[in-house]
């Protein structure tokens, strides 16, 4: 059991930018997650496993023990609370913003806005710090379309390249947080394979920093 | 309510049944034994109290895991009990009120509103126990022997000591002159050794280069020994406060080794645990497997005050349903009774009466009942040989 070293990270852009760190950590994987159907992926190490899953359910799977390190977008952890997690290494990768976005030239509307988000706990953050009452609503996705059928005034949501929002005809309007991956540990883990962790979160910092 | 779904229990509040049960009743009554033949009296606290004395001392965390109601007698509002350690702290300071050291132990379930842990329970079996009137850390590594043996009581071996102390983050704080709130953001950040967050703080407050620093290095002091010496490099410049807190863990680290030759022990100067009661020494116990700590404790010198006494104080607490959840062998499932069959028999009940006297269990069969000695539970029965009963094997 402490020999082994369980990795969650998601599919998609997260799997794709953490596998150059990973690989000068000296860790490849031998199954390709986007063709295998194995959720439980085997790497050039014996002791090494990557565990690849959905963006939002690493940080649970790492909090628990189910793996020992893990993968997580900003946006996933403040989301997630981020307690009973270490975060110790920014991987500068996956970068984004999460944004208040609306409609161009939209005059505010007497009373409270609604928003429509993804993320319901940075938003109401957001909103509590700024000193504004916003009625939240929860959507899992095409956020963009919200403001256009009249569903909520403004959105908060991820912004990278805005050309989503542009086609819809929705632009930034306020910055809410800079995004990018961190490198999450179970703090167990951290304890008890504190050798073998404690290597693994050097040498992807150093990796990191090159 | 459909009649189909009357049983649903409310969420991370369970129950257990027989074979289990058994198995946690004999492991209360031998831990609370134990704690005696420690000099640990038991208390028995009240499942519900006015909160001002639930929560005297504690943090909001545990404002916000009680359950709270109105006494319509008075109009006051009462908690049920979520941690039992300020109540164990009230009954030494303001009840017992004694001069020499106290060690007292507790046991009983708190009630949590929202669930904890991997298993979501809001209703672990708490048990601890708390030693009050010395400061040295003589106590605190009674405490620790004492939570460790609780463990290994329950056959959870290879076990993992997490040893910290809050007095040096909270001296370099000071040296460092933190306001309140940026203390608070620095902790929050620390919990998540977010490394890259703590830099960003640091630099933005403009803090003193040393301080700073220091600060800063907490993060990564984690790990086997080599960490003490390590900071001992690190922290030379700081205040006085500090070292002392430092050479604390020193002192602890040095006891522990002797008092704990078969555990694991690993030392992290920013694990913060309760840092807002705690004012020393913090300890917890890991066990492979489980991604949480399983057994917790440290030192609280502030809590009596607050009832009229202040007194060092430091202890340790658990949760009885996890352990019992650890042990590798949970016994058997069978009662292991002895049957004894449907009849009026002077001799057969008095054969029952001293089997019973023995600690045996026997049960008797009734008349037309369904289900054989086997389905009963029994592995053996009572059987009249030569007008004698005797014991037979299924």
């Amino acid at each position: 059991m402490n020999s082994t070293l369980t990795i969650a990270l998601s599919k998609g852009r997260i799997y794709k930018e953490t596998l150059p760190l990973l690989a000068k950590a000296g860790i490849v994987p031998v199954d390709d997650p986007e063709t295998s159907r194995k959720l439980i992926l085997d790497t050039n190490l014996a002791h090494v496993k990557l565990v690849v899953i959905r963006a939002t359910d690493v940080p649970t799977f790492v909090q628990y023990g189910a793996a020992d390190v893990g993968v997580a977008g900003k946006d996933v952890l403040l989301e997630h609370g981020g307690d009973g997690l270490y975060e110790p290494v920014d991987l500068q990768i996956a970068k984004c913003r999460l944004m208040v976005a609306g409609r161009k030239d939209e005059q505010a509307k007497p009373g409270r806005q609604r928003v429509a988000t993804k993320y319901v706990n940075s938003t109401r953050e957001y909103y509590a710090a700024k000193g504004t009452q916003v009625e939240i609503i929860k959507l899992y996705g095409s956020m963009e379309l919200a403001p256009l059928v009249g569903l909520a005034d403004v959105i908060v949501d991820l912004v990278d390249t805005g050309n989503t929002l542009k086609a819809n005809g929705l632009e930034p309007l306020e910055h809410i947080a800079d995004i990018s991956s961190r490198l999450i540990v179970n703090k167990a883990s951290m304890k008890m394979k504190h050798a073998m962790v404690q290597q693994f979160v050097d040498q992807i910092a150093s990796a990191v920093n090159q | 309510m459909t009649e189909s779904k009357r049983w649903l229990l409310p969420e991370g509040i369970e129950e257990l049944l027989p074979p289990q049960a058994r198995h946690l009743e004999q492991l209360r009554r031998q831990v609370v034994d134990h704690y005696q033949s420690w000099g640990y009296e038991l208390v028995m606290p009240p499942f519900i109290e006015y909160l001002d004395s639930l929560l005297v001392g504690t943090g909001d965390d545990l404002d916000l895991q009680t359950f709270k109601l109105i006494d319509q007698k008075t109009g006051r509002l009462m908690g049920l009990r979520a941690d039992m350690t300020p109540q164990v702290a009230r009954i030494d300071a303001h009840r017992l009120r004694r001069a020499t050291p106290t060690r007292l132990c507790y046991l009983g379930t708190v009630l949590h509103t929202l669930p904890d842990g991997f298993a979501g329970s809001r209703s672990p079996l708490q048990v601890g126990a708390e030693l009050y009137g010395h400061a040295g850390i003589e106590s605190d590594i009674e405490i620790l022997s004492l939570m460790m043996e609780t463990l290994a009581f329950c056959g959870i071996t290879d076990t993992y000591l997490d040893i910290g102390h809050v007095g040096i983050f909270r001296g370099l704080a000071q040296q460092a002159g933190l306001s309140d709130a940026q203390e608070q953001q620095l902790f929050e950040a620390l919990q998540r050794k977010a490394k890259p967050e703590i830099v960003v703080l640091l630099k933005e407050w403009k803090l003193d280069a040393n301080a700073s620093a220091m600060l800063g290095s907490l993060a990564d002091l984690n790990g086997d020994a080599e960490v003490l010496s390590q900071a001992r490099t690190v922290l030379q410049r700081a205040s006085a406060d500090v070292l002392e807190a430092l050479a604390n863990l020193e002192r602890v680290a040095a006891l522990a080794r002797l008092r704990l030759p078969k555990v694991t022990l690993h030392y992290d100067l920013a694990e913060l645990r309760g840092y807002h009661y705690h004012t020393g020494l913090v300890f917890a116990a890991f066990v492979a497997g489980q991604g949480q700590a399983i057994a917790q404790g440290g030192r609280y010198d502030g809590i009596g005050k607050a009832f009229g006494n202040a007194r060092p104080a430091t202890g340790f607490s658990t949760d009885l349903k996890t352990l019992v959840n650890l042990m590798p062998e949970n016994g058997s499932a069978l009662l292991n009774a002895i049957h004894a069959p449907a009849q009026e028999d002077v001799d057969l009940l008095q054969k029952v009466r001293e089997l019973r006297a023995e600690g045996q269990c026997v049960i008797c069969e009734l008349p037309g009942q369904s289900g054989d000695a086997r389905a009963m539970g029994c592995d053996r029965r009572l059987v009249k040989k030569d007008g004698r009963w005797e014991i037979q094997p299924l």
